[in-house]
């Protein structure tokens, strides 16, 4: 048996047996990356050493029986948009290319607790701004199912890293689709939490009424091993909320259980396999017991421009903050403070981001305010209104992750609207502040994994994780794995 | 509506970015584009709808009025790219 | 001048009194060694988040009360963004379209009589760091202790017509914000700030002029000197044919003159949105009833109490409750003395005259209520003369507590047994038979020069009045 090949459960479970020590599962991880690393590049920043002083810490409270959570002494990793203290924190930016935080990140303190072993920070679309890791200032990360191709994004790196078994699962963060569409890309399983499920304390803002945190994993039982593991109310973030963790998902029958098929999310635009993948993944849910049910979404159309004006202002707000004056990127000869923030924040920025900052700033200023900001708020309402109404029909939605599989990279180069409207299917679900689940569901002729997404009710997340795991107990896509130029592996 | 080099400068201001006669051409086009793609917002009725700003009624979160301990100064200015007595360093201000 | 009106509206901000910032627990307590009253939070790192302060609602609520204001049962936070080094975010968290308090008003006196200054908003917001200039780099320092502390804006309505009147509400607002005990007000400290808006139209037109606004106001007097400044710039400015331009000038107090600030700090799109990471602020009934409940007696009413209760004159009254810690002090001695009157006329005359001679503000008098009394009730009992217990009262003023203490070491008791005042009497009577003949005789006079020889005959600090007796006593004998 090679380990790596199990999930990141079953490899928790081996730990508290004893059959496998952590450090013993971090070495593997560790020459896994070494093998990989010079091409798919998952990872901003690898640290070893801190990760086996950390294994052996870790091994030291299994053995005392202080640490038994089921995912204790898992190996793992954290995207590079989580405050990390000691541990340079990028966002994939030059700007933060040096930034080294004193603080961690909530959700990263939580998984501390349950003895996670974190090997390093994932690689990103800068700030998180882009759906296919071509953005960030260290170079892209690879698909793992096709090195040609992007891996998704912004969690790019995280779901690469998951998906070629570099680590057993990964946090994302999620703001449009960030974690989702990548999960599709790589045939991983990654959720985005209900807003304010999980504390976005320590997470650097892209846009602070859409992001929430989520894993990227394996299998949707380690996802929800994971969830339970970050979610909760948090005093240092307001809009974080006590919900109910979710348990062990039951692998059982789905009885009863109404599929809503919005049959906007599968018309034009829509790759034919991708769309063939999905109904059939509706029909083995129909095979376990649930009900299939046509439901409508009409305002779906405005979702992606109503979404990039919001995220847009926010983010041309929150990103005002990297100026140079207190950390981070400062140029060298410049002619005064004007001359100073123009230059760091010039410099410091990737062309993606000073766009988006652009329209941001644009969106919220004097004069258009109302035609756009306010618009798109106005149609974020409907938008939830849309999304109330499909939930009196249905208990969740089922729906494409992305209308394509992972594109070759430079596909969208020179047309940055192209790739806005891949997050079509997933940028809605972030309006809305509701839960999505995007598992393995198939692969299209070329090889490449297609995803399905699940869209639950506000704090949902139990019926997602259950109705993905008993899919998955009834199906292998998630136990397929790329070959990463490895050649067929044991 | 039409994007003008006008606009393209004073959103950069307010931006505080800037950008060269290339940048400046190829951010108005840009701009033109995606301004022009979220123009089709204006397309859909809002009449009396409300904005919404926040997804979930949480209201009323609070912290009670205790100090709590501040960082070491040493920790807030670690990454300060230049510092002096404690004290972030910028170029002079006007005064 | 004369042809023109001047129209005043001032945007006054306080800092709050409480313990912690508005966002997070780091002490607001003033000054500091830079950047040791600062975390990750009141310093903008990336990732952190704003989690309001409690009492930071309840103190706007209380203020919004006490000026007659509509408090906003459904009131949010939005985001005021610029770029400043004072600002680390480069955003301030304020309020623009629901304010937490709104439609209010106050009452002012001048020489004029009383008239009503409307208050349009009162919001809560965050204050900036501090710039520093270092001269031997030529570069600017920032500190960031007072980055987060909470303020309330409170902006009025264009309602004032004179310096006059802008002064006599800043002082009516300030005052009346130091009873209800949510700022001290300290100009000296900037924790009560304001800026002018001003505007000037011929005398009867009802349209308003352009109006400028002056920022860097740092005392009552800099105000009114500005007000009276910018009047005259702009009526010149008319008067020459000109046009006043809507711009932010900076007053410099020692030119007696305002500059209009550069045209980038002018630039003002502040591109407000609603703060995402802070959810509204909802006021039930109930919470907004126990706020009223716990609100203190103001000034006016406190005037109105010790009229009628302590008897002192309207004068008397208004003195002493100008000034809150003033009124307390009051309170407090009266309580331990029990002769109200006679507190008034030292807290009048030499409690004033010290503060006025040593320049101590009324919110740094270091004498206690404890001090105060005792010493009354001392004068009172007889036990000190009025002469003496000044030299008491000038000890306490310094902060001294142990009066009887004081009056013992320094021996400013006066003395009691009658043997010594008749001794003192009989010793001047028997020396000056003259004088005591002439006053028998109808002199009036002679009774002064008597009791000026008794006083210096006593052995020991004599009680005035109990002299006067005896040796009244002893004539009549």
């Amino acid at each position: 048996m090679n380990l790596l090949d199990l999930s990141a459960l079953e490899l928790g479970a081996k730990i508290q047996s004893r059959q496998i020590r952590v450090e013993e599962a971090v070495r593997a991880c560790l020459s896994r990356m070494e093998a990989l690393e010079g091409v798919l590049h998952a990872f901003v920043t690898v640290t070893p050493e801190a990760a086996l002083e950390r294994a052996r810490d870790v091994q030291r409270r299994i053995d005392s029986g202080e640490l038994t959570h089921p995912l204790a002494g898992v190996p793992m990793a954290v995207k590079d948009v989580f405050s990390t203290k000691g541990v340079r924190t990028t966002c994939a930016s030059k700007m933060l290319s040096e930034y080294v935080p004193v603080f961690d990140a909530t959700a990263v303190k939580k998984l501390e607790a349950i003895g996670a072993v974190c090997l390093g920070k994932t690689n990103m679309d800068e700030f998180a701004m882009g759906s296919s890791t071509e953005s960030s200032f260290f170079g892209a990360t690879r698909n793992p199912w096709d090195p040609a191709r992007v891996p998704g994004g912004s969690s790019g790196g995280s779901a690469a890293a998951v998906a070629a078994r570099e680590v057993f699962y990964a946090l994302g963060s999620d703001t449009g689709g960030s974690i989702r569409q990548p999960a599709s890309f790589c045939g991983v399983t990654g959720i985005k939490p209900t807003y304010g499920a999980v504390s976005r304390f320590g997470l650097l803002a892209y846009a602070s009424s859409l992001d929430q945190i989520g894993p990227i994993a394996l299998d949707a039982a380690d996802a929800a091993a994971v969830t339970a593991a970050i979610m909760g109310r948090d005093a240092l973030d307001s809009t974080s909320v006590d919900a109910p963790a979710p348990g062990v998902p039951r692998g059982d029958a789905l009885d009863g259980l109404r599929v809503g098929i919005p049959e906007d999310y599968f018309g034009e635009g829509l790759q034919q396999e991708v769309r063939a993948r999905v109904m059939e993944a509706a029909h083995v849910l129909e095979g376990l017991g649930a009900r299939l049910v046509p439901v409508r979404m009409p305002v779906l159309a405005y979702a992606v421009p109503a979404y990039y004006v919001l995220a847009c202002a926010e983010a041309s707000s929150n990103l005002s903050r990297y100026d140079g004056v207190k950390l981070g990127f400062r140029p060298k000869n410049t002619q005064g403070l004007h001359d100073l923030y123009v230059a760091a924040r010039s410099e410091g920025f990737g062309a993606e981001v000073r766009r988006r900052i652009m329209l941001g700033a644009f969106a919220l200023s004097s004069g258009y305010y109302d035609a756009y900001y306010k618009k798109a708020l106005q149609v974020r309402t409907l938008i939830k209104r849309g999304f109330d109404a499909c939930f009196e029909q249905a208990d969740v939605l089922l729906t494409p992750a992305a209308p394509t599989t992972a594109y070759p990279l430079g596909f969208h180069a020179e047309d940055p609207i192209r790739m806005y409207l891949g997050d079509i299917y997933t940028v809605s679900v972030n309006m809305a502040g509701l839960p999505g689940l995007v598992m393995p569901c198939g692969f299209d002729a070329e090889g490449l994994p297609v995803g399905a997404q699940l869209i639950g009710r506000a704090f949902g997340e139990q019926a997602l994780l259950n109705c993905a795991h008993a899919y998955q107990q009834h199906t292998s896509w998630h136990r397929q794995r790329p070959l990463c130029g490895q050649g067929k592996e044991a | 509506m039409e994007i003008t080099d006008g606009l393209i400068a004073y959103v950069a201001e307010l931006a505080h970015l800037k950008l060269d006669d290339a940048q400046r051409a190829k951010a108005r086009d840009d701009l033109a584009r995606m301004i022009g793609y979220v123009d089709q917002l204006a397309e859909i009725d809002t009449e009396g709808v409300e904005p919404m700003s926040h997804v979930f009624p949480v209201k009323n979160v609070f912290r009670e009025d205790e100090v709590r301990e501040s960082m070491d100064r040493e920790a807030i200015l670690k990454n300060a790219p230049e510092k002096k007595d404690g004290c972030f360093v910028v170029p002079r201000t006007v005064e | 001048m004369a042809a023109y009106e001047m129209v005043i509206g001032l945007e006054v901000h306080v800092e709050l009194s409480t313990r912690t910032k508005i966002f997070c627990g780091c002490t607001t307590r003033f000054g500091g060694v830079p950047n040791t009253h600062t975390c990750p939070i009141c310093t903008g790192m990336p990732g952190t988040l704003p989690v309001l302060n409690r009492r930071v609602v309840e103190f706007a609520m209380a203020a919004g009360l006490a000026t007659n204001c509509a408090i906003t049962r459904v009131s949010k936070f939005d985001r005021k963004n610029y770029f400043y080094p004072d600002l680390p975010k480069a955003y301030q968290v304020s309020q623009l379209y629901l304010p937490i308090c709104r439609n209010g008003h106050v009452h002012i006196r001048t020489a004029a009589g009383e008239k009503e200054i409307g208050i349009h908003e009162i919001h809560m917001e965050e204050d900036a760091g501090k710039l520093l200039h270092d001269p031997w780099l030529d570069k600017t320092l920032v500190d960031y202790n007072r980055c987060g502390v909470p303020l309330l804006e409170i902006v009025s309505e264009p309602d004032m017509r004179s310096a006059e009147e802008a002064i006599a509400y800043l002082t009516t607002l300030r005052q009346t914000l130091q009873y209800i005990g949510v700022s001290d007000c300290r100009m000296q400290e900037g924790s009560l700030r304001a800026d002018v808006n001003l505007s000037v139209r011929p005398a009867g037109q009802k349209e308003l002029g352009t109006r400028t606004e002056m920022k860097n106001l740092n005392s009552f007097k800099a105000i009114a000197r500005a007000i009276e400044g910018e009047f005259r710039r702009q009526v010149e400015c008319i008067q020459d044919g000109g046009r006043v331009l809507q711009q932010t000038r900076r007053w410099d107090d020692n030119k007696g003159t305002s500059f209009a600030m550069r045209s980038k700090e002018n630039a003002q799109d502040y591109r407000y949105f609603p703060e995402p990471d802070l959810p509204p602020v909802e006021i039930s009934e109930a919470w907004l009833a126990q706020v009223r409940d716990r609100q203190p007696e103001l000034a006016q009413a406190k005037a109105q109490r010790y009229q009628q209760t302590f008897a002192l004159s309207e004068y008397e009254a208004n003195q002493i409750t100008a000034e809150k810690p003033v009124a307390d002090l009051f309170e407090r001695a009266v309580a331990v003395c029990g002769h109200p009157r006679e507190t008034a006329g030292w807290i009048m005359g030499e409690m004033m005259a010290m503060m006025k001679e040593r320049q101590v503000m009324p919110e740094a008098l270091e004498i206690t209520g404890e001090a105060l009394g005792t010493l009354v009730a001392m004068v009172a009992e007889g036990r000190v003369s009025r002469q003496s217990a000044r030299e008491a009262f000038a000890y306490a003023f310094q902060g001294g507590e142990d009066i009887e203490g004081y009056v013992r070491a320094h021996g400013l008791e006066t003395v009691q047994e009658d043997g010594v005042y008749r001794k003192a009497v009989e010793e001047v009577l028997s020396r000056c038979r003259n004088d005591a003949d002439a006053y028998r005789a109808g002199n009036e006079k002679a009774l002064g020069f008597l009791i000026g020889q008794a006083m210096k005959a006593f052995q020991g600090k004599p009680d005035p009045k109990r002299i006067r007796e005896a040796l009244m006593r002893a004539l009549k004998a």
